[in-house]
């Protein structure tokens, strides 16, 4: 129920402004915008889809800044794990 | 289930005479580790507990089965659960014999001195058409798969035809076409059959019920039952392409993707894998309920653990792709043209070699391994590095797959 | 699979567990509660546990729609499929609920005409298609879902389609949220917030919990890692004895929410006075109903409904599973009368039911990865 997907979008549908085409790894199927009235996805950006409708867009700035995140974690983590590894007390 | 206040008063009582009284009372609060020290390995108290539940779990699992439904549901069909209780408690307790017992793909059978396999198959796919094959094409490979997983060379079979009125007969001549061409790659001839007509509604189109008949030369016995810890755990490529080609081309999704179906005879296949090592200790071949009800089959049988790897798991990334998109997992999903073996771990690289030689067998890939514990149960690696179980499905995710 | 892989790599999952135990102080234990159902099920089905220290308990929570179904709704919606000329819709998790007189699946073996759909539109269409019948769609869901069946129901009526309605089973997550921390069976530290649904309420609505019962909430994704990061999240402020609404699920989730989903809702439907949650009994304004101007796609007025009333059989512990004062074993049922295959009660049904998740991904004894804490 909860169940929520990142799709592309593809192209809208010529004579139905409230559907657009999105492809989720190669998969495609046509889902309902009208959600996303006031800020319209454009071909090439991300949504999240619901039961047939789009429910947000995906910022792709705070994606990379999530990841980022966890990078410096990752990074923090092995840093210190190195330094574990390297110390010596006596 | 007309009045379930009895079935479940029904239930309680059964579970009570065979698993123990289900006392225990669970008080809000007393599974709280609070009393653990820091740095203990486990809470004692709460884990014990829930081992206890775990293991009457386990005995309640291992109880005759029975069908508590008075109808029959499409989950009966699924390949799952409920299929595996229905052909127990109804067809295994009316025909026990220890030719079927086993429960194999083939009947192994002593014949004036010689071993045959003997199998059967009935389909209803819907659609009949799809990307990458018909009805007929299944229809052949399937049963020739039936027999090779066998370790028998496949030679004959039937083919019998139920036909809705009102059928095309442009229709059945191109599965019959199918059919003729599947038959001359996997090297079998269609010997004998039947027809047969029903009013319009029934049959969908065409049902299609075929029996298989091979000679077993190895001297390899191969069941599911003989896998031992340290055995490895192959594939013969991509999981899920079938059920997810059927479930599209069924057009109620409205979704497109570029996926086709697997059908394919495996018995080259199976031949070359043979012949490269003698550790060959099982071989199924992944049809309705995928390669997860496979493993199931192989814990279950033999009394083992599996363990495997989601990362190793072939997947096409269109299949994942449908497959998130409808909340399905692959490894569940039909294939009809792929095989899991379970090889000695010491033969696992020749076996896994001997695949990847033949077209069929080119993403052949180990995708986990035999272990003594937990038995009977099926265990994952998750990609995200923790761990689940895999159990057999209830419901049916796919109906009418093949 | 883009915004999806990223989020399930075990390498910075070795990290984010350090980081978490590095967080616990000796001796204390803390519970975290995450809200929805599809948070539980990723846990299970990613092993999730195993990263986190003995000290963390993670306590399931009420998100899950199909779960707080009471039997007696489900004998309504029975008894709709079961009206003359009348085409059934329903999502999948629906089928196997179980009523007083059997589930959606037993009465399709029966004959009667329930179809499964993946949207709402699925549902309009299959009425387009058939206009001698009457398409019923079962519409079940929190404010993730709402929103999409509220646009189908405007769509049928710019289509002037007199033959669909909703059978209308739309729940609120704040009440039940509310119903949690007013209980005294819990003592919980801090909440994993639900995630789509805030995509359409935003993050504000959870203020209350932060300020006025001073526990954190941090909005979660639904990938590993975004439950993972948002356990670490919620550490870091209970160590820094913060009570806040943090959102990690920035990528999906605005902080004021989706206004035009909410428009949508609030044009096709109202709040009702009071609706019964399974296990958490009666809660005032928690639940949703087609507003008059749309009385002709409601098919509670369509249509006679039973509205009986029924009690879960006594064995059923859901009730108690859904507030998270059960773990699923530990019901007294769970795993031996009641299975996925046999259900009792609706948390082994659902696929994002607690009981369901653990039966069928978490049934085993756990290895804990013990993590070096590096503090």
């Amino acid at each position: 129920m909860c169940l929520g997907i990142p799709g592309e979008v593809i192209e809208f549908l010529p004579d139905q402004p409230d559907l657009a085409r999105v492809d989720v790894s190669g998969v495609r199927r046509v889902i309902n915008v009208g959600l996303l009235t006031d800020d319209l996805p454009k071909p090439g950006e991300w949504v999240l889809i619901h039961v047939g409708f789009a429910l947000s867009k995906i910022d792709e700035a705070e994606a990379a800044a999530a990841l980022q995140f966890l990078e410096g974690i990752g990074q923090a983590y092995a840093d210190e794990l190195e330094a574990l590894q390297g110390s010596q007390i006596e | 289930m007309t009045d379930r206040g009895t079935w479940v008063d029904q239930a309680l009582r059964e579970h009570e005479e065979h698993a123990g009284p289900l006392s225990q009372e669970a008080e809000p609060g007393a599974a709280r580790p609070g009393a653990a020290q820091p740095g203990a390995a486990r809470p004692g108290a709460a884990s014990d507990r829930e081992q206890q539940v775990l293991d009457r779990i386990d005995r309640a699992r291992r109880r005759r089965p029975r069908v508590r439904e008075e109808r029959i549901t499409m989950s009966h069909g699924a390949g799952g659960k409920a299929t595996r209780t229905l052909v127990e408690a109804v067809f295994l307790d009316a025909f026990r014999n220890p030719l079927l017992e086993p429960l194999e793909d083939s009947a192994q059978l002593h014949v004036n001195g010689g071993r045959v396999a003997l199998t059967t198959d009935s389909y209803v796919v819907s659609p009949l058409f799809f990307p990458g094959g018909d009805i007929g094409d299944l229809a052949v490979n399937g049963t020739v798969n039936d027999l090779a997983v066998s370790g028998a060379t496949p030679l004959y079979l039937s083919a019998g035809f139920i036909l809705e009125e009102g059928f095309p007969v442009a229709d059945l001549v191109g599965i019959v076409t199918s059919m003729k061409a599947a038959a001359e790659v996997a090297g079998v001839q269609v010997v004998t059959g039947d027809t047969k007509v029903v009013e319009r509604g029934k049959a969908d189109g065409c049902y299609i019920n075929t029996a298989g008949v091979g000679v077993i030369e190895h001297d390899v016995s191969l069941g599911v039952a003989n896998a031992q810890p340290g055995d490895a755990v192959i594939v013969s490529g991509p999981v899920g392409d079938h059920g997810v080609t059927i479930m599209l081309a069924r057009g109620e999704l409205d979704i497109e993707a570029d996926i086709t179906s697997d059908t394919a005879p495996l018995n080259g296949l199976i031949a070359d894998l043979l012949a490269a090592t003698p550790g060959v200790r099982a071989l199924r071949d992944a049809t309705r309920g995928g390669v997860a009800t496979i493993l199931n089959e192989v814990a279950t049988a033999a009394g083992v653990g599996v363990l495997v790897n989601e990362d190793a798991i072939p997947v096409r990334t269109a299949v994942r792709g449908a497959s998130e998109l409808l909340g399905i997992d692959p490894m569940y999903v039909a294939c009809e043209g792929r095989l899991v073996a379970v090889v000695d771990g010491g033969e696992a690289g020749k076996a896994l070699a001997a695949l990847r030689s033949h077209p069929l067998g080119a993403d052949a890939a180990i995708i986990g391994h035999i272990t003594a514990d937990p038995p009977g149960l099926v265990l994952l690696n998750t990609a995200f590095g923790g761990t689940r179980i895999v159990d057999l499905l209830v419901g049916d995710p796919l109906p009418r797959i093949c | 699979m883009r915004f999806v892989d990223e989020f399930r790599s075990a390498d910075k999952a070795h990290a984010l567990a350090a980081k978490i135990a590095g967080l616990c102080e000796p001796g204390r234990q803390y519970k975290l509660m995450e809200v929805c159902g599809g948070h539980t099920h990723t846990i299970y089905k990613h092993g999730l546990e195993d990263y986190l220290p003995e000290s963390i308990t993670l306590v399931h929570g009420p998100g899950c729609p199909v779960c707080v179904i009471p039997m007696g709704r489900v004998d309504d919606a029975m008894a709709l499929a079961s009206q003359p000329d009348t085409i059934m819709t329903s999502f999948g998790d629906m089928m196997r609920v179980p009523g007083s007189q059997g589930s959606f699946f037993d009465a399709k073996a029966q004959g009667t005409d329930i179809r499964m759909v993946y949207s709402p539109l699925d549902s309009l269409k299959i009425a387009r298609q058939n206009p001698d019948k009457r398409v019923v769609f079962m519409a079940i869901g929190f404010e993730t879902t709402t929103p999409s069946t509220a646009m189908t129901v405007l769509r049928a009526a710019a289509e002037k389609l007199d033959n669909f309605s909703i059978f209308c089973n739309h729940v609120t997550i704040i009440p039940a949220i509310k119903a949690i921390l007013d209980s005294p069976d819990l003592r919980l530290d801090g909440f994993i917030g639900p995630g789509h649904v805030s995509t359409v309420i935003g993050c504000r609505p959870y203020e209350f919990i932060a300020r006025d019962y001073g526990k954190p909430v941090v909005v979660a994704g639904f990938e590993p890692l975004d439950i993972l990061q948002s356990i670490y999240m919620l550490m870091v402020q209970l160590s820094e004895g913060r009570s806040e609404v943090e959102n990690q699920y920035t990528r999906v989730v605005p902080w004021d929410g989706n206004l035009a989903a909410l428009t949508a809702i609030n044009q096709v439907m109202e709040l009702r006075p009071y609706f019964e949650w399974r296990g958490l009994g009666f809660i005032s304004h928690s639940a949703m109903r087609v507003r008059p101007e749309f009385a002709k796609y409601d098919a509670e007025l369509l249509f006679e409904v039973p509205g009986v009333r029924v009690a879960d059989p006594k064995a059923c512990q859901c009730g108690e599973v859904l507030k998270g004062v059960l773990k699923p074993w530990e019901c007294k049922v769970f795993g031996t009368a009641c299975t996925p295959e046999t259900p009792i009660g609706t948390c082994m049904v659902s696929p994002e039911g607690a009981c369901a998740a653990y039966y069928n991904f978490g049934r085993m004894n756990r290895r804990r990865v013990v993590e070096v804490s590096i503090s």
